[in-house]
C-alpha cells in the first residue's frame, strides 16, 4: 500500500506532465526515497496507481541504474570506475573498500549499513579518484581517509 | 580575454542568487527581448553568431531552432540537457552548480525564440549540489516574474521544471532523453521525425546542452559580432575546456575556441606530472578519437579537430600517459559503453560486450593473433550507419584510433602473453 505521503508526492509529479504515465519514474523515485528500494510489492502498488501493468513498469524500473530492485543498505557507496578515475588508480580505493567492508560490488554489509556499487563517471574527473556516499561527493579520495569518511555514516 | 560564461562565478563556487546575478547584468537580456524583440529576431541573432552546440555534436544552434514550426497551435518544449555523463566530462557541472540563473535565463530566451511554453532541466542524478542550486534559482525566478504567466508584462508564458534522472548514459541522446521524460526506457527514437517537429509528447521540442544555453544571454546582450570576436578561429565563442589524467593541475577553464591542445596541457594544466610523458588524448570525452603528439598544436575547435581525424566533442581532454596501458585505457571505456548500451539494436548490444571481452583477454595476456582483426572488424560494423544511434559509433572512435596509433602495444600484448605495463608495476 502506498502511504499518504507517497501518494501526495506522486500526485505532485503527475501535475507537471500531460500524461499520467509519464510520471512513473518519479513515482518509483518517491517509493525508493521512502523505502530505500523497490520491492515487487511496491512495484505492483505503483503500477496500479499509475494505471500501468506491473510488467510495463518493471521494464522501466530495471532499465535505470539508480532504481534499486533489490534491497540496499542504509548508505550507498558509489565508486567511480570511469576512465579518468581508472587512470588515477581508482582500483586501490575499490579494493580497500571491498576489504574494509568485507563485501563485493553489489552486496550489502550484514549490519545493513553499506551497499557497495560501481558507478559510471561522476563528472568530477579533475579530482579523480572520486566516490559518492548517499548525496555526498568525495574527491581526490586517498585510502588513508577512508576510515574517517566511513565513520560519518551509521 | 573575455569569459562571459564564468567570469562572474565566485571563487568559492557557491551559486549566485538572483540579486547577485542581476548585479552582474543578469536578466538584462531577458528584459531586452521582452521589451520588443521578436522570436524570429532572437533566432536570427543566434544564427548570425554561429554558435554551435556544446554537448558534443556541434550542430548549429540557430539552425536547429529554425526547424521548429512556429505556426502550429499547442504546446512546445525547450529542454536543457544537463545529463552530463560522458566519461571524462565535467564542464556543465561548473555552470549548473555556480551560476544556475545564467542557465535559466538562457533557457527562457531560447524557449521564447521557438515560442515554447514548457521547459525542463533534465539533470543528472549525481549532481546533488546543482539540483539544490537550480531548485532555489527556479523559485527565485518565478517570484521575480521571470517565469510563469505574462513574463515581464510581455504576454509570454513559460513554465519550467527540474527533472532529475535515474542514471543511464543513453539519456544524453536527445530522443532517448525525451523517452525518459515520458516515463519510458531511454531508448533512442527513429529520426525523422526530428524532435523539432515531433519531440516530447509528440510536440515540437528543442533539446540544447547546458553550455550552449548559457551563451544565449550574452549573445543577446552584446550581439553576434561581439560573439564572433571571442574565438581565435572561424568557430565562434568561448569553450569550457577541461583536462584530466596525469597532469600537474587538472581542471576546467573557459577559453577562446581554438586554443591548442599544447596550451591546454602545458599552460593551464601545468604540464604532465613528473616522471610521465604524454602519449595521446581524447579531445572531448570517451567517444572521440585519440589525438597524439603530432596533434599537440591542433587548434581545439570543431573544424580543426575534425581535420585532425577526431571530434571536439565536449572539449574535455582525457590524457593517456606513457605509464598507462592504452589497451587497458580503451578497455575501461568499452566496458562502460557495453554496460550503457540500451540493448535496443543488435550490433550495439552484441558487439560492444564482444569488444570488451576481447580487450579484457588482451589485458590478461590471453589475446590471440586474430583478435586484432576482430577489433578492426568491429570498428567498421559498429560504425556510422550500422547502428540505431550514435552510441556504438562513438564507442568505436577511441578503439579505432588506438588501433591506429598504438597498434604495436596491442600486438605486444598478444606476442608477450601479458600486459607490459602491469609487469612494470604500472596500469
Amino acid at each position: 500500500m502506498l502511504s499518504t505521503a507517497e501518494i501526495h508526492e506522486i500526485e505532485e509529479a503527475i501535475k507537471v506532465v500531460p500524461v499520467k504515465k509519464a510520471a512513473c519514474i518519479e513515482a518509483l523515485k518517491v517509493v525508493q526515497a521512502h523505502r530505500r528500494w523497490i520491492s515487487d510489492e511496491s512495484l505492483k502498488d505503483v503500477a496500479e496507481y499509475m494505471k500501468m501493468t506491473a510488467e510495463e513498469l518493471d521494464s522501466v524500473a530495471t532499465f535505470y541504474n539508480m532504481l534499486f530492485r533489490k534491497p540496499v543498505g542504509r548508505h550507498i557507496i558509489l565508486v567511480c570506475d570511469s576512465v579518468s578515475c581508472w587512470v588515477m588508480g581508482y582500483d586501490k580505493l575499490r579494493d580497500q573498500l571491498i576489504q574494509k567492508l568485507g563485501i563485493k560490488y553489489g552486496q550489502t554489509t550484514p549490519d545493513d549499513r553499506f551497499t557497495l556499487l560501481p558507478n559510471c563517471c561522476l563528472g568530477t574527473c579533475d579530482t579523480a579518484p572520486a566516490m559518492m556516499i548517499d548525496d555526498d561527493l568525495y574527491k581526490n579520495v586517498r585510502i588513508d581517509q577512508l576510515d574517517d569518511i566511513l565513520k560519518k555514516y551509521s | 580575454m573575455e569569459k562571459p560564461l564564468t567570469h562572474h562565478i565566485r571563487d568559492d563556487k557557491r551559486p549566485l542568487d538572483l540579486k547577485e546575478y542581476e548585479k552582474v547584468g543578469g536578466y538584462e537580456a531577458l528584459r531586452k527581448v521582452m521589451k520588443g524583440m521578436s522570436p524570429k529576431a532572437v533566432q536570427d541573432l543566434v544564427k548570425e553568431s554561429n554558435l554551435r552546440g556544446r554537448g558534443g555534436a556541434g550542430f548549429a544552434t540557430g539552425l536547429k531552432w529554425s526547424f521548429v514550426p512556429m505556426d502550429v497551435p499547442g504546446p512546445k518544449y525547450l529542454i536543457a540537457n544537463a545529463d552530463e555523463m560522458e566519461p571524462g566530462t565535467f564542464k556543465d557541472r561548473i555552470l549548473l552548480e555556480s551560476t544556475p540563473h545564467q542557465l535559466i535565463e538562457g533557457m527562457i530566451l531560447s524557449a521564447y525564440a521557438i515560442q515554447a511554453d514548457h521547459s525542463f532541466v533534465f539533470l543528472r542524478w549525481a549532481y546533488k549540489t546543482a539540483a539544490q542550486a537550480i531548485t532555489q534559482a527556479l523559485r527565485e525566478a518565478y517570484e521575480a516574474g521571470y517565469l510563469g504567466k505574462n513574463i515581464l508584462g510581455s504576454g509570454y508564458n513559460l513554465e519550467m521544471h527540474l527533472h532529475t534522472g535515474v542514471g543511464r548514459y543513453m539519456c544524453g541522446e536527445e530522443t532517448a532523453l525525451l523517452n525518459s521524460l515520458e516515463g519510458k526506457r531511454a531508448t533512442p527514437r527513429a529520426k525523422p521525425p526530428f524532435p523539432q517537429i515531433s519531440g516530447l509528447f509528440g510536440k515540437p521540442t528543442i533539446v540544447n546542452n547546458v553550455e550552449t544555453l548559457c551563451n544565449i544571454p550574452h549573445i543577446v546582450n552584446k550581439g553576434s559580432d561581439w560573439f564572433r570576436t571571442l574565438s581565435r578561429t572561424t568557430d565562434t565563442g568561448t569553450k569550457i575546456y577541461g583536462v584530466s589524467g596525469k597532469v600537474k593541475k587538472p581542471g576546467a577553464w573557459e577559453l577562446p575556441l581554438g586554443v591548442t591542445m599544447r596550451e591546454l596541457i602545458e599552460e593551464y594544466a601545468g604540464g604532465m606530472q613528473d616522471g610521465v610523458k604524454f602519449r595521446g588524448a581524447l579531445p572531448g570525452g570517451a567517444s572521440t578519437d585519440f589525438l597524439v603528439e603530432e596533434h599537440l598544436d591542433v587548434k581545439m575547435d570543431y573544424t580543426h579537430v575534425a581535420q585532425a581525424g577526431s571530434r571536439l566533442g565536449t572539449g574535455t581532454l582525457i590524457i593517456l600517459d606513457d605509464k598507462t596501458c592504452p589497451v587497458g585505457f580503451v578497455q575501461n571505456m568499452e566496458h562502460f559503453f557495453a554496460q550503457e548500451s540500451c540493448g535496443f539494436c543488435t550490433p550495439c548490444r552484441e558487439g560492444l560486450p564482444w569488444v570488451d571481452k576481447i580487450l579484457a583477454s588482451l589485458d590478461l595476456g590471453e589475446g590471440r593473433e586474430e583478435d586484432l582483426k576482430l577489433l578492426d572488424f568491429h570498428t567498421k560494423y559498429l560504425g556510422p550507419g550500422n547502428t540505431f544511434c550514435a552510441l556504438a559509433p562513438g564507442a568505436m572512435e577511441p578503439l579505432q584510433s588506438a588501433l591506429k596509433y598504438f597498434r604495436k602495444d596491442f600486438e605486444q600484448h598478444v606476442h608477450d602473453h601479458r600486459c607490459p605495463w602491469k609487469e612494470n608495476g604500472h596500469r
